[in-house]
């Protein structure tokens, strides 16, 4: 919203800088000291057609080219306009807020009318509200015989300065008014309305009204229209009707300036879709005590450009009184909220300067009753009342304390886990990712069974449901950084997914998720166990590498058993791919992403996915560490070269080994394997290592011996053949 | 004429003596002219070897072929050699790699330019990285972390922060609603919470005064998505509920917190503003931190601030009356308790604070951007 500063000017005697070329300091300073009461302005040193400085005969100097933009809270309709940020003005700096006043020429007497709410009332157009409750008043001005032409220059002018296209001198009366003082109003072409009479109603359903855009609108029973005998001619405090326009025939002119409900009018600027600057003011609340002084604004510029006779008395009918009720402000109050200590004598100038009506109360104006002025609807209670002191006074005026606090603090439960799972992410290398938390509907459903939660008004198709993964969401980021030529890519997120659930009990739920992962090659791939040659090795290495990095973050959580096994999602490699379990509860899978994923989501490379459930680890809390001492004596390790079948996988063994329950035993571990070469197909060599220790001596040859015998038997007994 | 051991005639007292001092100058005289590993190895093997080095030998000749009752005296002389010779041994050891790290040998040259061998580490996300550091600044004045969800009600992200049911004030937030919730009561409807305020509502009614919480989280609206816009973001909230909280303690508990965040430098200034679920409000301005508020870096403008010398960082005020009235029946009682509230963007922060000029950098995951946060 821009504002002129001259037009500003009219009503409050703002000082110039004493040298006129600094002239653009005094905007400069004006939107800084408005911005500090809460108006935000500011001013863009930008003036299009020139500064124009004028000193009239009388000695006032007039500055016509400056526009200051404005940012308007929407709690203050009231400084939507000239005049009330020239109020604001006046506040500041202590200045005289000079009155408005229309200049009318006396009215010819209005022509009898007959029929008027039962009564022979002399008014100039019969007005009929059937809707008290919507609109509580109703004023309105008659002007005849005058002529629709172009607006004066300065009119045209400063409509312009404000981005606002002059149309006509009738039309821009009342767009000049609104912005002057802030009240709607609109015209009629009187001869276009029929039936003599304009009344205030419901719309009926179905009923058309084509609105000054040209739109043809059909209307429901919900709307609220001004109608003439026969039909709707404007939408209540939104736009009036294209067929009683003003047009170039237009001699007689009905003047409309209402107080309309504003939900009434905000349900009916977005039930069609109309955004205008009336409806903008009439939703936040006009000022009901405006409604004659716009009315008579108006008829002034018109009468004062296109001639005519402004007919009877202006006419006002008001169903129902605006109740605004006096505010008490207790001194305490302020002193309690704002701290410091604001005096009596500052408060009282604040508020009289800003319109209210002070009146002491109490020992010591130990209490204030303030009246709130027609075009402050936003104040109504005494915490208000205190926020107008406040920012008249300067917030940095006030002391900078600090508080005292006797409570707990309370740790939150998951931040110490959360903390950790990112440090051990950050330290293999991965870097943290956020992505957006919006998925397709078609990503949703390849990589969750769960119901979404779907948007009602999404940006776009690609956005429209809450992320039951976090799969495609890191899918995405890899495709964009290979798409980028980025190939060593490591990333990781932790973040939520949605899911619908009871819509009754609980309608939503989010679980706690983090996603892993790695580019092949981004894998490292020193010290590896499968040393045959061929791709399979190589990917067989690389899975490996990347479950050892899931292994090490699951390692930060509590649990008795890790074991893995291949029940995972379609979208992950058949082969390659695994889910982990913690004492058979599962909380992650991972592995390489299925070729047909990788394809739909033009992935060049192999890349591997780890999706881990944050919440169940949650639940387990983190590992805690009990000290173990080192053995004193020394371990002797021993290798084992077998020959398996493919069918018999590392765990078997390990099982088979472990399960000899030797409690010497202290690890057991795979060194090497082969396939291929001398070995026969389908078939593999594994080099596997025992390391044995006892806390009670050096161990002997023999019992060494011993063991080695069990451990080849239990391999044997897997099927497997020792080499020599 | 290079040193050998001589068989021991005469086992008294002073040959004997002679016989130790004379091996022990030799050796000591060979270990003076060792120079480099290979000769190092053949001192030492000519000396220590275990087969038939000179050790050995003396061990053999003078203590093996001993009568009896010199056993005793020879032993104590082979020790002494013994000891004598690890001794220059051990010297010469240490010689030797004085030697070597004054003048190594070509081959043994690393290029010490060469870029080092480094492990990838990865790199906390800014807005992560900027939400931790600002949530510990507030830990550290006695504020406990709270959180809550995103997918809300209308009660708790719009009614209960006093948006009444379409107030134009709704119209700032741009809300991104739930489909299939146009049966329900309207404050059971279910959108994406357009900033982390519902949680104060949330805590307000779990726990009673005094409470002082701050809330990070993600909040979404119905922005297309640009180098300022995105329809995912992330606010750090607070709040804070006593008999006692003033407008000062509010600024002077977000000055303390700026300086503490930027640096003790920044000033803060408070300007008036308009939110439905506080009264009075404000937006709080830190002095600009890239040009220490002169608006100018170098002859440049300062563009962060717009020449302005002020960056807007949050949005904060007292909490309104209305919005207590909502959990009044938790102790917050309007008329006995007063707090304040305040809310931030941590990407917003994180731009300003790295100098990044497109927010979509931080939600595509390109590790050339990432990286850079090591």
């Amino acid at each position: 919203m821009k504002l002129s500063v001259g037009w500003l000017m009219e009503f409050v005697p703002i000082p110039f800088p004493k040298d006129i070329k600094e002239i653009s300091t005094l905007p400069l300073r004006l939107s800084e000291d408005l911005t500090n009461v809460g108006l935000a302005a500011t001013y863009s040193g930008q003036q299009p057609k020139g500064i124009t400085v004028t000193i009239e005969p009388t000695g006032a100097v007039l500055a016509e080219g400056m526009a200051i933009d404005f940012e308007i809270t929407t709690n203050r309709p009231d400084a939507m306009n000239h005049y009330g940020v020239a109020r604001e003005v006046a506040a500041i700096y202590g200045l005289p807020l000079k009155v408005i006043e229309p200049k009318l020429p006396s009215a010819a007497k209005a022509a009898s009318s007959s029929v008027f709410h039962g009564t022979t009332e002399v008014v100039p157009f019969p007005i009929i509200v059937e809707e008290p409750q919507l609109c509580p008043r109703f004023s309105a001005r008659v002007i005849r015989g005058t002529k629709i032409k172009a607006s004066p220059v300065k009119i045209a002018h400063r409509l312009q300065l404000l981005d606002q296209r002059p149309i006509s001198n009738a039309v821009d009366a009342t767009n000049y008014v609104l912005w002057e003082m802030g009240k709607p109003t609109h015209v009629f072409d009187m001869d276009l309305l029929e039936g003599g009479r304009l009344i205030i109603r419901k719309a009926k359903h179905g009923e058309k009204l084509k609105t000054l855009d040209g739109v043809e609108r059909t209307l429901t029973s919900e709307d609220l229209v001004v109608a003439d005998g026969k039909k709707p001619v404007g939408l209540a405090g939104v736009m009036g009707g294209y067929d009683t326009m003003i047009t170039d025939k237009t001699r007689n002119i009905l003047i409309e300036s209402a107080w309309w409900d504003p939900l009434t009018v905000r349900k009916m600027s977005r039930r069609h879709g109309i955004h205008t600057d009336a409806s903008h003011r009439f939703e936040r609340g006009a000022d009901f005590e405006s409604t004659i002084l716009s009315c008579d604004l108006v008829a002034a510029l018109i009468l004062e450009s296109g001639g005519g006779e402004l007919i009877g008395d202006a006419i006002d009918v008001v169903s129902k009184k605006m109740d605004q009720a006096p505010v008490v402000l207790r001194l305490a109050e302020v002193q309690r909220i704002l701290g410091g200590n604001l005096g009596s004598g500052e408060i009282f100038r604040i508020l009289k300067k800003l319109g209210f009506v002070t009146i002491p109360e109490g020992q010591a104006d130990a209490q204030i009753r303030v009246h709130i002025p027609s075009w402050r609807l936003d104040v109504e209670r005494e915490i208000d009342v205190i926020e107008e002191i406040a920012r008249l006074h300067g917030y940095d005026k006030f002391d900078n304390t600090l508080p005292t606090y006797s409570g707990a603090v309370v740790e939150a439960p998951n931040a110490a886990m959360d903390a950790t799972f990112r440090a051990r992410a950050l330290a293999l290398g991965y870097n943290e990712a956020v992505s957006l938390t919006f998925i397709s509907h078609a990503d949703a459903e390849k990589f969750s069974s769960a119901k979404v939660l779907e948007l009602e008004n999404p940006l776009s198709e690609e956005a429209s449901v809450m992320r039951t993964s976090m799969a495609p969401g890191m899918l995405d980021m890899l495709a964009w950084n290979l798409n980028r030529d980025s190939e060593n890519v490591q990333l990781f997120e932790m973040g939520r997914v949605y899911e619908m659930v009871n819509e009754r009990v609980e309608p939503s739920r989010a679980c706690l998720g983090a996603t892993l992962a790695a580019v092949k090659g981004a894998l490292p791939v020193s010290g590896a166990l499968d040393v045959s040659k061929g791709e399979h090795a190589a990917a067989a290495e690389a899975f490996r590498s990347f479950k050892g990095d899931v292994e090490n973050l699951l390692a930060a959580f509590a649990h008795r058993e890790l074991s893995f096994d291949r029940e995972t999602a379609e979208y992950f490699h058949p082969g390659r791919s695994a889910r982990a379990l913690m004492d058979g509860a599962v909380v992650a899978q991972f592995g390489q992403i299925a070729d047909e994923v990788k394809s739909q989501r033009k992935l060049r490379q192999d890349v591997f996915l780890a999706e881990i459930d944050l919440e169940r680890l949650h639940q387990r809390g983190l590992r805690t560490v009990r000290f173990a001492a080192p053995g004193k004596y020394p371990a002797v390790e021993r290798d084992f070269s077998f020959v398996f079948a493919d069918a018999v996988e590392f765990e078997a063994m390990r099982q088979a080994v472990m399960g000899l329950s030797i409690p010497e035993l202290r690890d057991f571990e795979p060194v090497e394997i082969f396939r291929g070469g001398a070995i026969e197909a389908g078939k593999y060599s594994i080099l596997l290592r025992v390391r044995l220790q006892s806390d009670d001596g050096t161990l002997r040859d023999e019992q060494i011996a011993q063991w080695a015998e069990k451990i080849v038997r239990a391999l044997q007994g897997l099927g497997g053949v020792q080499r020599a | 004429m290079a040193y050998t051991v001589s068989k021991l005639t005469e086992y008294a007292a002073v040959p004997l003596e002679k016989s130790v001092a004379e091996c022990i100058r030799a050796c000591a005289e060979e270990a003076s002219a060792v120079r480099g590993d290979d000769q190092l190895k053949v001192f030492r093997d000519r000396w220590m070897g275990r087969k038939n080095g000179i050790l050995t030998q003396i061990n053999d000749l003078w203590l093996k072929a001993a009568p009896k009752d010199a056993k005793r005296s020879i032993g104590r002389a082979v020790n002494e050699v013994k000891a004598a010779i690890e001794d220059i041994l051990q010297k010469a050891e240490l010689n030797r790699l004085e030697l070597a790290t004054g003048t190594p040998l070509p081959n043994e040259l690393a290029d010490i330019s060469l870029p080092g061998v480094r492990r990838s580490i990865g790199a906390e996300h800014p807005v992560v990285k900027t939400t931790n550091e600002m949530v510990r600044v507030f830990q550290k004045l006695g504020y406990s972390v709270a959180d809550g969800p995103v997918v809300e009600t209308d009660y708790y992200n719009f009614e209960a922060l006093n948006f009444p049911p379409n107030h134009p004030a709704r119209d700032t937030q741009d809300t991104l609603f739930i489909a299939g919730q146009q049966a329900k009561p309207q404050r059971e409807r279910l959108l994406l919470r357009t900033h982390t305020s519902p949680v104060q509502i949330r805590t307000m009614e779990k726990m009673r005064p005094p409470i002082r919480i701050v809330i990070p989280g993600t909040v979404h609206r119905n922005d297309p998505p640009d180098a300022s816009h995105s329809p995912m973001f992330h606010q750090i909230e607070g709040l804070a509920v006593d008999t006692n909280i003033t407008f000062g303690d509010l600024k002077g508990t977000l000055d303390h917190a700026m300086k503490e965040f930027f640096g003790s430098s920044v000033k803060t200034s408070f300007r008036p503003s308009f939110f439905p679920f506080t009264e009075p409000s404000a937006e709080m301005y830190v002095s600009c931190f890239i040009c220490g508020g002169s608006g100018r870096r170098g002859v440049d403008p300062c563009r962060p601030c717009k020449q302005t010398g002020w960056i807007e960082i949050l949005g904060c005020g007292m909490v309104d009356p209305n919005v207590f009235e909502f959990v009044k029946d938790n102790g917050y009682d309007p008329k006995k308790v007063s707090g304040f509230a305040f809310g931030m963007g941590a990407d917003r922060i994180a731009l300003l604070k790295y100098g990044v000029d497109d927010l979509q950098l931080f939600f595509n995951g390109d590790v050339r951007f990432l990286e850079q946060f090591v």
